[in-house]
């Protein structure tokens, strides 16, 4: 039995409610999702947890406007964009959602700083692209190409990009997937800074069971499912993390 | 049983069919173009030098004014003449029933037994005239079927002012008229013109020709020193009036005929090969891609035990399957087009042309070199995937490494958007893709304009001369000159409004060795049926004293403005004249020399005379007016301008609308190639990019911006040089135009044409452009994040 969801404590910036997703792979229909209620509230950090195949980075895809869902529901402040066009979509996450990815997905051809600018270029309340890599401690590369940055540099510059036009939802898709420990670590504390000093409402992906610790709220997925939904009252800082 | 490669590679191919039937359709092109030029070529080539050997073509001409047929032994013994054939050649007026002037026919004398020992007539139908009958004539083939003539029929004729009635025993064609065009004609007219072969002993009782001739033809020895032959037969006919010997250079029909060869010829190399080499770019692009692509492929089946000649076989044969595929294409269209080619050729060059089925050497050349060009465009794509050692195949290859593009450093331009520096830096980074990718679009730009900027060319041209140059609308010949006085009784004739006459005589111009026989006109200062043009339509004067001579001219002589030039005269007393050159005229038509009359008259110490007249009709009576002329006696010819100008542009109009066509298809078919393809692999380039802008909430026009930009730039960049290219182009065809000293046309592109061929290739980039966006619609925004390049 899951426990009882803490959810109606605080007011909810966005959640998903009763989101099914199925997918057609051929002859087959794949449930990626089935009847999943996840809230996520305002300022919080979420860590979402799972295996592979449980649906996690399906719900977050459908979270951050980048899939819809085949039932159900997904409220921003109280309206349901489940239903809202390409353009509504697009919109919805170039004004309210950050996105940072397991393989960075930096632009090649654009400096660290020029990615950044990337972003707050189309955004109303940007950060300077410099404040954004300051916040990630990475002012003295901002000249460098993705080629000439380690992962963890690039991970940091993505983060910068993601948190520079000052969303209210940052969307993390195993942002330590692909970096070792110790890299990894450091751009836990990245997010969790941005997290407590701009309150941005955070939600990242692991299947690092550890990670959790320092999550506000720690919610596991399993085969489509919410297998459990608690708050973490023993929250760590990303540097006693340890797995 | 197919191996497992080969089906890897008949479904990578399926995969690319986009690219594949657009790089195939440039070596389709290619392999047409070179097929349809080659067997023009060649067919024109070899069956002019079958014709020309089978006919006994002569190699060196003369008229003269009457010479005793014991003349001919003289120039027999000329050192390098093998032997001498000589003739009569008369004028004659042709009044056909329905024909508002009468038609013209050149009358060439047949010996009185055998064949002509050169210039040999091929009768095509009928047969040979029999000697001693004097009314029976073979009649030139093309003029027989205008006016429905066949052997049996009979046609009027005027032989020296007498009407006969001729009988047509036989249809015939000659060598010597492959492109017949009447002596003071601008163009071939088949209605109007028609070369006819009589009996030599009626020709000489009709003209009082008996024991001599006025026209002799000359074939020369292996080796025989040509101009040495000219000058000694020159001085043998000098006293009997000679105009002037030439060679086959200088001989009208064969010049024209080979003016075009030589036209194909320098075609030959160069389209095929540019299209060859657009394909071999094009390939370079995709194959470099797609084996960036397969780097884990490679690794796999190389990790399995596969050789590196067996990869290299195996992209080597993909690039085969996609060049047999558009060859195949290209022999079938090319076969085609070869045959339409000849038959346009066939409406002008009137010889009997060896040709049918395809040429197979040819095919195999054009084929062969497809697969070489393809071969070296695929090289070092090839060459990278066989060298890749497995275990480095199986890494992703490391990123791109960018750098500032210098674009972004030029002042104004430091605060670009970063989209539209991604557009730049990846231009810089590929700089030579953007320099061929936009010679490719250039080159597509500049044949269009050389397909069109004839048809901008001739009708300015043609409506200055025939419009402002020639203001009358009839101009009588005569055949010798005439008292001035002649023109107040023309002046008189029924439909005449205005009349108006210059005096025109053969000479040889000549500055010190260089020589060059023409014609020497003589205007009255007034003339207000004649003017002069410069080809930059700008009008010239006759100066007051000395002579203007076209630049053609100018060039032959090596003679320049205040230089003295001999004018050597081909009548009266035949006496050398210097005359200084006060001007020179860049003329379209023509290469002769323009004097004040008055000046010519003392030139050639004669009275005031014309032998050209010119009246400007009152189009009601002009019917009239024309049974008038056609009785005068002493009128050689009579032309109408406007039947001369309808058939020249009917001629031209025709012909210019096949090229136009053809080569705006060949340049939409480059295009399309180049922007379909680059913009395809720029997308698999960039598909990740692009994908994580749309998550970061980038629209779809906005990443269309970025992936369309780069082949925006490039064509921009193609468009100007295409112009200047294609400008280029039209100033080297028209120096390698068919025959200089006949006809020269102006250097005029019009902002039509070059309006014209920037649309299509716009045209076609952006439908190219277009289906190629339609993909990012389907860009996978989710599985493009999921994994690493």
């Amino acid at each position: 039995m899951p426990e009882p969801s803490p959810s109606s404590e605080r007011s909810s910036i966005l959640s998903a409610e009763d989101v099914s997703k199925v997918y057609q792979m051929g002859d087959v229909e794949v449930h990626a999702l089935r009847g999943v209620d996840v809230p996520l509230h305002e300022g919080e950090l979420m860590v979402l947890l799972g295996p592979s195949g449980s649906g996690k980075s399906t719900l977050l895809n459908i979270l951050g406007a980048l899939d819809v869902p085949t039932s159900g529901r997904v409220l921003y402040r109280g309206d349901d964009i489940a239903g809202h066009g390409e353009r509504e979509l697009t919109n919805f996450r170039r004004d309210h959602v950050g996105f940072v990815f397991q393989f960075y997905n930096l632009v090649p051809s654009l400096t660290a700083r020029e990615n950044i600018a990337l972003v707050t270029e189309i955004s109303k309340t940007p950060l300077d692209p410099r404040e954004a890599l300051e916040l990630v401690g990475l002012t003295e590369r901002m000249d460098h190409f993705p080629a000439q940055l380690s992962g963890g540099e690039q991970q940091r510059v993505a983060i910068a990009r993601a948190v520079a036009k000052q969303p209210e939802i940052l969307l993390c898709d195993e942002p330590t997937g692909a970096l070792d420990f110790k890299t990894g670590i450091r751009v836990l504390e990245v997010i969790d800074e941005v997290n407590r000093s701009l309150g941005t409402t955070t939600a990242v992906i692991t299947h690092h069971a550890p990670i959790a610790s320092m999550a506000d709220r720690v919610v596991s997925l399993a085969d489509g499912m919410v297998a459990s939904d608690r708050r973490n009252d023993e929250k760590v800082s990303p540097s006693e993390l340890t797995w | 049983m197919v191996s497992v490669l080969d089906r890897k590679l008949l479904r990578d191919l399926m995969r690319l069919k986009g690219q594949v039937l657009t790089i195939a359709l440039v070596v389709a092109v290619g392999v047409a173009n070179y097929i349809t030029l080659r067997s023009a070529w060649r067919a024109l080539g070899d069956s002019k030098v079958a014709y020309y050997e089978q006919y006994r073509f002569a190699d060196v001409f003369a008229r003269v004014k009457r010479a005793p047929d014991s003349v001919t032994d003289r120039l027999g013994d000329v050192r390098g003449v093998a032997s001498v054939y000589p003739r009569i050649v008369e004028e004659v007026l042709l009044p056909i029933d329905g024909m508002l002037t009468p038609a013209h026919g050149q009358i060439i004398s047949l010996p009185s037994r055998g064949r002509p020992p050169m210039n040999d007539v091929y009768v095509k139908s009928g047969r040979f005239p029999e000697p001693g009958r004097g009314d029976e004539v073979l009649i030139y083939e093309p003029f027989a079927n205008e006016h429905d003539l066949r052997p049996g029929s009979t046609i009027p004729a005027i032989l020296n002012g007498k009407l006969h009635e001729l009988i047509v025993v036989g249809l015939a064609l000659s060598p010597e008229y492959v492109f017949a065009i009447e002596p003071g004609g601008i163009t071939s007219d088949d209605e109007r013109f028609a070369p006819m072969w009589m009996s030599g002993t009626s020709v000489a009782a009709a003209f009082q020709m008996e024991g001599a001739f006025n026209d002799v033809v000359v074939r020369l020895e292996p080796g025989a020193d040509e101009k040495a032959v000219l000058i000694a037969i020159d001085r043998i006919l000098e006293p009997y009036g000679g105009l002037g010997a030439y060679g086959r250079d200088l001989q009208i029909s064969n010049s024209i005929l080979e003016g075009e060869i030589a036209q194909i010829e320098a075609e030959v190399v160069f389209l095929p090969g540019a299209f060859l080499a657009v394909a071999a770019f094009l390939l370079n692009v995709v194959f470099s891609r797609m084996v960036t692509m397969q780097r884990g492929q490679i690794a796999v089946i190389k990790a399995v035990g596969y050789r590196n000649s067996t990869i290299a076989l195996h992209y080597l044969k993909m690039v085969c399957v996609i060049v047999l595929f558009g060859s195949a294409v290209g022999v079938a269209f090319g076969a085609w087009l070869a045959d339409a080619m000849l038959d346009l050729y066939a409406g002008f060059f009137r010889l009997p042309m060896t040709r049918g089925r395809i040429d197979l050497p040819v095919a195999i050349n054009a084929v062969i070199a497809s697969l070489l060009a393809a071969v070296a465009g695929i090289a070092f794509a090839v060459r990278s995937a066989v060298t890749l050692p497995p275990a480095e195949a199986m890494r992703p290859p490391s990123p791109a490494r960018y750098r500032a593009s210098p674009i972004e450093q030029m002042p104004g331009l430091r605060r670009l958007r970063q989209t539209t520096m991604m557009v730049f830096r990846e231009i810089w980074r590929r700089p030579l893709r953007t320099v061929f990718s936009s010679a490719g679009i250039a080159f597509a730009l500049a044949i269009i304009i050389l397909g069109r900027f004839g048809k901008d060319a001739h009708g300015p041209i043609l409506d200055l001369q025939f419009g402002r140059q020639q203001r009358e609308d009839i101009s009588v010949i005569f055949k010798n000159q005439v008292a001035d006085r002649s023109l107040g009784y023309l002046a008189h004739l029924p439909g005449v409004d205005q009349v108006d006459g210059y005096r025109m005589t053969p000479v040889r111009f000549r500055l010190g060795p260089r020589w060059r026989d023409s014609v020497l006109i003589g205007l009255p200062p007034d003339s207000h049926l004649r003017r002069l043009f410069t080809r930059q339509f700008r009008p010239a004067r006759i100066p007051h004293s000395g002579i203007l001579i076209t630049d053609v001219l100018a060039d032959i002589l090596g003679a320049e403005p205040g230089d003295l030039i001999d004018v050597e005269l081909k009548e009266g007393d035949r006496g050398t004249r210097q005359v200084r050159v006060s001007g020179t005229i860049d003329e379209a038509f023509g290469i002769q020399g323009y004097m004040q009359k008055s000046s010519l008259h003392g030139l050639l110490r004669e009275k005031p005379t014309v032998n050209t007249a010119l009246l400007r009709v009152n189009p009601g009576r002009e019917a009239e007016l024309h049974a008038y002329l056609s009785d005068i006696p002493t009128v050689q010819s009579i032309h109408r301008k406007r039947t001369v100008l309808e058939k020249f542009e009917g001629q031209t109009r025709k012909t210019m609308q096949v090229i136009t066509l053809i080569l705006t298809l060949f340049a939409t078919a480059i295009a399309v190639a180049v922007v379909y393809n680059n913009a395809r692999v720029s997308l698999s380039v960039r598909s990740r990019d692009l994908a994580t802008l749309r998550v970061l909430g980038f629209t779809r026009t906005e990443i269309s911006a970025i992936l369309l930009g780069e082949q925006a730039i490039q064509v921009c960049l193609g468009i100007p040089v295409g112009m200047v290219l294609g400008t280029w182009g039209a100033k080297a065809l028209i120096e390698l135009q068919a025959d200089p000293e006949q006809f020269r046309l102006p250097m005029l592109i019009s902002s039509q044409t070059y309006a014209f061929s920037v649309v299509v290739i716009l045209a076609a980039a952006i439908l190219s452009a277009l289906l190629v966006r339609r993909r990012l619609d389907t860009l996978d925004l989710v599985g493009v994040l999921k994994t690493r390049e």
